[in-house]
């Protein structure tokens, strides 16, 4: 590890974890000149417990639904005290603390306008409580609170689709990007600190904890996502949702089923029998998105 | 020396915040507060104050926009009142933990349910453990100069903790008063810029609010302990210091007639100037009353609550708030600061003046008549007494 990076080795992070792996990529696209304002989760456990720190640049870790507004405070000070120029304000959420508990705080920043850059870091579950469901769990996965069991296939609902919720508020720039796109994923957290005013980018960050698998296939497993259409990498600029861009097609997308087998989570699916009709429904919503996503992108052209 | 205008007290706040130059006022309207925001909002449109408003979507995020702000350097103020308070309340706790010297002015309203707008003090008396330093005012002019001394007193280094002032909900929130406005030259000279010890900066970063396991939780608990501490003796040398350049004198306790009373009020806010005029009623007729008035209820003055028992009979305290299962919590606390002293005069304790019921001074008349009942018993009947309930409530 290069020793001008601003996250440093040494976190109390799982190993394999994808957040810590997307944090430390988006450390690297935003620059020493960052102010961070996390929310509870994870990140901010196993970074700082205190005297010991893995943050080179200023970070502030208040509670588990406000990081948007302790950023949008952040952005009005440094600007009254004319300290504002030449600094990135990011606000860190996992999934929990966006999608959910967070979700009005954010939505509030976007509406104000704050020039801060929100990135979520989706991992589809509680994860530092013990992995317990939340809105951006998908359909059929089982954790602590939505168990699969005789009578259930584990997450009755759907995921929240945050990110096009976001780019409806109409703010300048949204995206979603994979750590296996690493290339992608910098250009897109360049981009989003560079525009003026909010930008948003939701990092699919595989837990090999949560999901059940092997440490090192963490990079694998969001390759899997990508190219199975289960997560689709697109951008907005500007306020119009019309505008959106897929920005990686896979050549063929692979089935889905062959991502859903690598993880403990979705187990059930395949053993004791197969549930073909649950896997076809999760293909079948799969493929639907992809061509609402498609037509989009044709609309933009 | 100023100026002489009739102004209701949320204004008195807010011209406070103006005076004392704020750098971000991050604000969601809540009634009896919303002449705060309003007020702020129409000096910043109108060129006459230079600060960042922030109209956030709640008072949740109004309090987490004011630590961020706060923690990069910025003097903050804001307001709120009951249910606004209550969600602010996790985020309160957070501020006191951090060290952040926010000031917030609250229009002490009751909490539901059920709902009601009006005066009393649940609002932050329930928050008497967040950490805050807490000031209530008697009128118009206490809230405006509270305020104004509550930035000195958070930001003195040996303190760095927020303050709350509390004003009563309509019966000064939206009650017109002559008040004294100080001259901003004067203010200047009063309260220096707001210095942090530290901020989030990039050219020095540092963590805030970090994850503090059992090896040192206690140890940041215990320095916010002794900030509190520490506050006693910087509120005694911030009063003293407005009293020499403003010659309005604030105490934490103040007493009136108290020196050969039997039975002694305490009160605090808006009903202590109501308790001086029953005093003086009551002393007509004979009978030996006195009143007491707490401006600060955190850090509690002790010493001043020990002196003050010496003199009566009956320590009557006043509570315009219900700890359910204990009764007035300005009583608990009393208790409390008398705990271990030698002789005690009879506590009691009355509630009245929930959610905007007037307190009147035939209230202090029924609360006299209970209290030289006790006297000649020579022990309450009742700790605690609710004092003017309705039909077949009546105690």
């Amino acid at each position: 590890m290069a020793s001008d990076e601003l996250f440093a080795s040494g976190h109390r992070g799982c190993a394999g974890c994808g957040e810590a792996i997307a944090v430390r990529m988006v450390l690297q696209a935003a620059g020493p000149n960052t102010i961070i304002a996390n929310v509870t989760g994870c990140l901010e456990v196993m970074t700082t417990a205190y005297p010991e720190t893995a943050w080179k640049v200023p970070w502030i870790h208040t509670a588990f639904e406000n990081a948007a507004a302790v950023a949008s405070g952040i952005d009005v000070a440094l600007k009254k005290l004319g300290k504002r120029s030449g600094i990135n304000i990011l606000a860190f959420g996992g999934d929990g603390g966006t999608f959910d508990i967070g979700f009005q705080a954010l939505s509030g920043m976007l509406e104000r306008g704050n020039n801060v850059t929100y990135i979520v870091f989706d991992n589809e579950a509680y994860m530092n409580t013990g992995i317990q469901r939340c809105s951006s769990t998908p359909f059929a996965a089982s954790t602590t609170t939505s168990p699969a069991g005789k009578v259930s296939i584990g997450k009755k609902q759907k995921k929240k689709p945050i990110a096009s919720i976001v780019a409806a508020h109409d703010i300048p720039y949204t995206a979603t990007a994979a750590i296996a796109n690493y290339r992608d994923l910098k250009r897109k957290v360049k981009k989003a600190v560079d525009v003026d005013g909010p930008s948003f980018v939701h990092i699919f960050s595989p837990c090999p904890t949560g999901w059940r698998y092997p440490s090192e296939l963490t990079v694998e497993l969001s390759r899997m996502a990508v190219e199975t259409g289960v997560f689709v990498l697109w951008e907005v600029e500007g306020p119009d949702l019309n505008n959106i861009k897929v920005t990686y097609r896979p050549k063929e997308r692979k089935p889905v089923e062959k991502y859903l087998k690598m993880q403990g989570r979705f187990r059930h699916l395949f053993k004791p029998e197969r549930r073909t009709d649950i896997l076809n429904k999760i293909q079948k919503d799969v493929d639907e998105k992809w061509k609402w996503l498609e037509g989009l992108n044709e609309m933009a052209r | 020396m100023g100026t002489k205008q009739v102004v209701k007290g949320n204004f008195a706040t807010a011209v406070a915040a103006k005076l004392v130059k704020v750098d971000v006022v991050p604000a969601y309207p809540i009634t009896p507060s919303t002449l705060f925001p309003e007020q702020i909002s129409t000096y910043i449109a109108n060129g006459e104050m230079d600060a960042e408003l922030l109209l956030v979507e709640s008072e949740h995020s109004a309090m987490s926009a004011a630590i961020g702000a706060s923690a990069s350097g910025a003097r903050v103020a804001t307001a709120t009142a009951s249910q606004g308070l209550k969600l602010m309340s996790e985020m309160l706790f957070i501020a006191s933990g951090m060290r952040l010297p926010i000031v917030t002015a609250v229009g002490n309203r009751a909490l539901s349910a059920p709902i009601n707008i009006w005066c009393d003090h649940q609002d932050t008396i329930a928050e008497r453990d967040s950490g805050w330093l807490q000031f209530y005012a008697e009128n118009n002019q206490n809230a405006l100069d509270l305020m104004i001394m509550a930035f000195k007193i958070s930001e003195d280094h040996r303190v760095l903790l927020p303050s709350m002032v509390g004003l009563d909900a309509f019966v000064l929130t939206h009650t017109m008063e002559g008040v004294d406005v100080p001259l901003q030259e004067e203010v200047d000279k009063f309260l220096p810029p707001y210095k942090p010890v530290y901020t989030l900066d990039v050219k020095n970063p540092i963590t805030f609010g970090s994850f503090g396991t059992p090896a040192y939780y206690t140890e940041f608990k215990y320095q916010q302990w002794e900030a509190m501490k520490n506050a006693e003796e910087v509120i005694d040398e911030v009063f003293s210091e407005f009293y020499s350049k403003f010659s309005r004198k604030y105490e934490k306790l103040s007493e009136y007639r108290t020196d050969d009373a039997d039975i002694i009020f305490l009160t605090m806010g808006s009903m202590s100037g109501t308790a001086r005029a029953a005093v003086d009623k009551l002393r007509e007729k004979g009978i030996k009353v006195g009143a007491a008035k707490l401006t600060v209820f955190r850090p509690f003055p002790f010493d001043e609550i020990k002196a003050l028992s010496k003199k009566a009979k009956v320590l009557a305290v006043v509570d315009r708030n219900i700890s359910f299962g204990f009764g007035g919590a300005v009583f608990g606390e009393v208790a409390g600061a008398l705990i271990n002293e030698k002789e005690n005069p009879i506590l009691m304790d009355f509630i009245l003046g929930l959610g905007g019921r007037d307190v009147t001074q035939d209230a202090f008349s029924a609360m006299t008549d209970k209290a030289e009942a006790s006297i000649k018993k020579g022990k309450a009947d009742k700790m605690v007494n609710w004092i003017n309930l309705k039909g077949e409530l009546r105690g």
